[in-house]
């Protein structure tokens, strides 16, 4: 994807033509308009925060988010326990830092695979009209289910697990991400340039990696964004309805549903993943909007 | 009209098809045997193959699919395992509350979503405008569900004025009932108001450009109406189509709304089902919310022709 991106906006030379292709302006326009977007910016900012955190999560907290210290159970906010503990003596705090990494792997790789897949079947389904119709009507069955249930339904066969929940979560946003780059292949196909490389032989991979793709990728970077947040939320609701990952393992969802049964006694251990959870989601839809801004130019006039 | 819409009806068919597939194909992903999972542990061998008969599973797949494709065409989705009644039976004994609270968070949606819609693009670019951006994204930022507990913490358990959870039926005591599904149809609709106000503004937008509003302030009329009778009206239209989508996405967050505030309704019998392993009730519910969503499309599609005379013209 990314050496697409750059041998359509870099100079280089035509493979079929050998024709010095030249360079139009700067290298990445769009950057210079994210970063003067203080929001997106702060956004981006946040979500490095929350990865970081994520990756180093043994570094950052050192208690065990499985560790039981029945000594200290419900306990609210203190020097020791930043975030309280639960109602078995958990630590919140590594417990949220922890659920951050299931949320944002969940997120992250959701998004990659429904990606790949959705970028395949959109450009099958753009470029080949015989395959038009039986990839499209299938994935409109697909999107026929309010996404949610649909994850749902799925999860209630496969089990609980994170490994299932990627599954299920790739078959409910893939085909969104198809339609996007089909609309944007039917587009591209009817360009002067693709009909040129036809002409002069190029092969159909060639053609839609190279000519094709790259065209489509400014809303689907920023669409992928939101597919993130959508993911991450229904990761976090899959869990609460206690259809996602393990139950006994430390994730926002997770940590929600327990949390709900003693509201009464221990606001904080919803209120903090809770949080965790809206601000990550947030991050994410700010960065997609700003993305999307500094991307298309025709938005950016609003 | 008449070709278009009978052109849209018959497209609905192989979605309904394609969904009949999913759902029923949902029993067969099971890792294992089903009746064996349905079971649990310690089913001996002549209770699974009971099961396995009373299921159906000893038939080829596609006669399965035929005999219970058929079934769902005539609303009979088999017998229940775990309550002891037909399926069709304990759906309809949860339609209610699911459907008033799909009702209910819609018109919160609509409340909220389309004033702030039209307040943003009036004000374009004032700090309102930004102020009400950045709410709704915060909106759709927020989980249904974290939304429903943060009003559970404030509203019942700090303030006593609502109910926490539980659910009255309209007919038994109206006030009752309208206190307990406000939270519950607050939380759901608000997620939804932001998608809707940030399409109503950007139509407004457009709307707003036109030449007749402008020769509508030419005339000087009051803003106030300029806004509400000519523009609003136009604006509205592309928002049918975003209302649409939202009820299914309503109904899939009323699954989630349900349980946190223990509303007897058909998202909840979907996620308790899951942990009994009652398969039948799970195809069932998910089957007739799916359709109904197909259907509540179908219908915005239809509406959208009627209010828009442009797409009929122009062979939509």
């Amino acid at each position: 994807m990314a050496r697409a991106a750059g041998v359509a906006v870099g100079g280089h030379r035509h493979a079929a033509t050998g024709l010095q292709v030249e360079r139009r302006g700067r290298r990445w326009p769009w950057a210079r308009t994210l970063v003067a977007n203080p929001v997106a910016v702060v956004s981006a900012g946040f979500l490095l925060l929350a990865v970081l955190a994520a990756a180093f999560a043994p570094l950052l907290v050192t208690t065990d988010p499985t560790f039981l210290d029945p000594a200290v159970r419900l306990q609210g906010p203190s020097a020791a326990h930043p975030l309280g503990t639960d109602d078995r003596g958990r630590d919140v705090l590594s417990r949220v830092v922890y659920g951050g990494r299931v949320s944002l792997l969940v997120g992250l790789s959701v998004t990659a695979i429904a990606a790949l897949v959705g970028s395949t079947l959109g450009l099958l389904s753009g470029y080949y009209p015989r395959l038009d119709t039986p990839i499209m009507r299938t994935l409109d069955g697909l999107m026929a289910f309010p996404s949610i249930l649909l994850a749902i339904a799925i999860m209630a066969s496969l089990g609980p697990s994170t490994g299932n929940v990627v599954v299920a979560l790739v078959v409910v946003y893939t085909p969104t991400i198809a339609r996007l780059v089909r609309s944007s292949t039917l587009v591209a196909k009817q360009q002067a340039y693709v009909e040129s490389a036809r002409a002069v032989g190029m092969g159909d991979v060639a053609i839609l990696l190279r000519y094709v793709y790259p065209n489509g990728l400014s809303p689907l970077i920023v669409q992928c964004t939101f597919v993130v947040a959508f993911a991450i939320i229904s990761e976090a609701s899959l869990s609460f309805l206690g259809a996602g990952v393990d139950p006994e393992t430390a994730t926002w969802g997770n940590m929600l549903r327990d949390g709900q049964r003693i509201l009464q006694r221990a606001w904080w251990l919803s209120i903090f993943p809770g949080t965790a959870l809206v601000l990550t989601v947030l991050a994410l839809n700010l960065l997609g909007d700003g993305l999307r801004d500094a991307l298309d130019p025709r938005a950016r006039r609003r | 009209m008449a070709a278009y819409i009978l052109r849209r009806l018959i497209l609905v068919l192989p979605v309904i098809l394609v969904v009949g597939v999913v759902v029923f194909a949902l029993v067969h992903l099971t890792p294992g045997e089903p009746a064996a999972v349905i079971l649990g542990d310690r089913a001996t061998a002549e209770e699974i193959a009971r099961l396995r008969d009373q299921l159906g599973l000893n038939d080829p797949l596609p006669v399965q699919f035929v005999r219970w494709f058929g079934g769902v065409l005539r609303l009979d989705f088999g017998e229940s395992i775990f309550l002891g009644e037909s399926v069709t039976r304990s759906l309809l004994g949860r339609v209610q509350p699911t459907v008033l609270l799909t009702l209910y968070a819609l018109c919160f949606q609509i409340l909220i979503g389309v004033p702030a819609g039209v307040l943003a693009a009036v004000r374009h670019n004032s700090p309102v405008d930004r102020v009400l951006t950045v709410l709704a994204i915060s909106g759709a930022s927020v989980p249904t569900f974290f939304l429903g507990i943060l009003l559970i913490l404030v509203f019942a358990v700090r303030l006593r004025w609502l109910p926490s959870g539980g659910y009255v039926p309209f007919t038994e005591d109206p006030i009752a009932h309208l206190k307990g599904m406000l939270l519950p149809a607050f939380a759901l609709g608000f997620s939804a108001a932001g998608l809707l106000a940030r399409l109503v503004r950007s139509s407004m937008l457009d709307v707003l450009r036109e030449d007749y509003v402008r020769t509508a302030f030419a005339k000087g009329l009051p803003e106030g109406l300029v806004v509400v009778r000519h523009a609003l009206r136009n604006a509205l239209i592309p928002a049918l189509t975003v209302i649409g989508t939202s009820v299914g996405a309503l109904l899939g967050g009323a699954v989630v709304t349900e349980t946190v505030f223990t509303i007897p309704g058909m998202g909840r019998l979907v996620v308790q089902s899951i942990a009994r392993r009652d398969y039948p009730v799970i195809q069932g519910a998910i089957m007739t919310i799916a359709v109904t969503y197909v259907l509540v499309n179908l219908l915005v599609d239809l509406l959208y022709v009627y209010a828009d005379p442009r797409v009929r013209l122009g062979g939509g």
